[in-house]
């Protein structure tokens, strides 16, 4: 009974609070920018209005356009759930359950690149190859920097990977976690999620072409992503484990804004890079996690 | 100590991969610079009581190499003002792999080398040898002359860290010796630059294989 009421506790944190993350980077870019800028809870409203609307689906579609969405959300739902949160630890959590999170999450990026080219339209699989190619580059930087924690604690569980502060490394690590960050939600330096018209954008091609409640599943998705790596960010880089239970929980909620105001910064002062300068950026990430492997390495030898 | 000698080591190994990835030549020649400057540091933090000639040297390097050096390059680029891109025959993403690679390597190979007991821990060695490997990779990788020169600094640079094991032995007028002569080298290839410029319209040292009446 206990069980079942904390997993629907998660869930409901998990649902709720995602929507707030693109209200407040919105808010801070707004803010920097000297306007007034949307609400902070417009996402709620946008994904209740496109909730209401019918889906408008193309003659050469197959209902996988409308189920791939669902399933690209559950997954991200399920990696969720792996990720501890704070004092409350994670929902379901067992040896080796950090790779279960990077499948989930390929997971859900294969069926969001599906679901984009059934519409059989070229630009949306333009954007399709572009996401995937990036994204060949930011599981490398994904897989050292998880190597790098679990070389430190010796475990590959996430509960005990992010109960540690990750050490000398922990600059290294953040600043190549949040390279990473940028990319898997596709924000500033690598796509302009502002953008509808230009072709250099990667997401919002993918997404162009659904409507109505799919479309509110994708934004929600898209939104639980950047707080999922808000929350990895977090916890990689503070100590989590030295703290009280209601202490821990204060210091993961100000990380987690923290990350979050630092996206919504770099977005208002950074212009997005030239495509062919994103793969540089990319490896740099990659680079910055590997040493962060080398030194949590050579701290564990001596 | 030790470990604020580490932490230099590390930021100038981490320079080392800042000029790797650089696409302009001023954020070049500014990391070159800034490296120096930390390795100008390094002799004043590795002595124990502070000597007046080793800090004239420190100071010596850091003037040299931070601000002398940097000029005269910079000099040189306006006076034959060519475009700040560089044009690399290995990319950019290739050569931070390679720089990154050669930094790991260093680090394993030090494991293996029978070192000083004192030196053991230290980054020292394969600091200095990823930065040698990283100057060798801008001399090869860069067609423009500024840019192999700026490579070359790099180089000597890493031989300079090298040099720092050797710091109670080898006497401090070999290494003022040696700014002096790094200064002046860059000062003629200042002159050179302007020269290779007025005779080929061109920067890129491979046009140089082709002689010209």
């Amino acid at each position: 009974m206990i069980t079942i009421f904390d997993i629907i506790l998660r869930l409901a944190c998990w649902l709720l609070v995602a929507p707030l993350l693109p209200g407040i980077i919105n808010k801070v870019k707004a803010w920097v920018a000297g306007r007034r800028g949307p609400p902070v809870l417009q996402l709620y409203y946008d994904l209740a209005r496109l909730w209401k609307k019918s889906v408008v689906m193309s003659t050469l579609a197959s209902p996988a356009f409308v189920i791939l969405p669902a399933v690209a959300w559950v997954a991200l739902l399920g990696a969720a759930m792996l990720v501890p949160l704070g004092p409350a630890g994670a929902g379901l959590s067992f040896r080796g359950d950090v790779l279960l999170m990077l499948y989930l999450l390929a997971l859900g990026r294969f069926c969001t690149a599906w679901a984009a080219m059934e519409t059989g339209s070229a630009f949306e699989g333009m954007g399709a190859v572009r996401e995937v190619s990036y994204a060949v580059l930011t599981e490398a930087a994904m897989v050292a920097a998880v190597l790098s924690l679990s070389v430190q604690t010796g475990s590959i569980s996430l509960a005990t990977m992010l109960a540690p502060p990750a050490g000398a490394g922990a600059i290294l690590l953040a600043a190549g976690l949040f390279i990473v960050l940028l990319a898997e939600n596709c924000r500033v330096p690598f796509d302009d999620p502002n953008t509808h018209l230009e072709l250099t954008m990667i997401h919002e091609v993918m997404v162009l072409d659904h409507s109505g409640p799919p479309l509110a599943v994708i934004l929600h998705g898209a939104a639980m992503k950047l707080l999922l790596f808000a929350v990895l960010l977090a916890q990689a880089v503070l100590p989590m484990g030295r703290f009280g239970p209601f202490a821990s929980a204060a210091v993961l909620v100000a990380g987690v804004l923290a990350v979050t105001a630092g996206v919504g910064v770099v977005e208002s002062l950074l212009a997005r890079f030239a495509f062919r300068r994103v793969p540089l950026l990319l490896t740099t990430a990659f680079l910055l996690c590997l040493f962060a492997l080398l030194v949590a390495w050579k701290g564990g030898m001596s | 100590m030790n470990s604020n000698l580490n932490l230099l080591i590390g930021l100038a190994m981490g320079l080392n991969l800042l000029a790797l990835g650089t696409g302009r030549l001023p954020a070049l020649i500014r990391a070159m610079s800034a490296q120096g400057v930390i390795l100008g540091v390094m002799p004043v933090i590795m002595e124990h009581e502070l000597d007046w000639r080793v800090a004239l040297v420190a100071l010596a390097t850091m003037v040299g190499k931070g601000l002398i050096i940097p000029a005269l390059l910079r000099r040189a680029t306006r006076a034959v003002s060519i475009d700040r891109e560089l044009e690399p025959i290995i990319g950019f993403v290739p050569s931070l792999l390679l720089g990154a690679a050669g930094a790991i390597a260093a680090l394993a190979l030090t494991q293996v080398l029978p070192l000083m007991p004192e030196h053991a821990g230290s980054l020292l060695v394969p600091g200095a040898l990823a930065t040698v490997f990283t100057g060798f990779i801008l001399l090869i990788g860069r067609t423009k002359a500024i840019s192999q020169v700026c490579g070359y600094l790099i180089l000597e640079n890493g031989i300079y860290l090298f040099g720092l094991l050797l710091i109670k032995a080898m006497p401090l007028l070999v290494e003022a010796g040696v700014l002096l002569d790094l200064t002046v080298g860059v000062f003629i290839i200042g002159i050179i630059v302007d020269r290779i410029q007025r005779a080929f319209d061109s920067l890129d040292t491979r046009k140089l294989t082709a002689l010209r009446e």
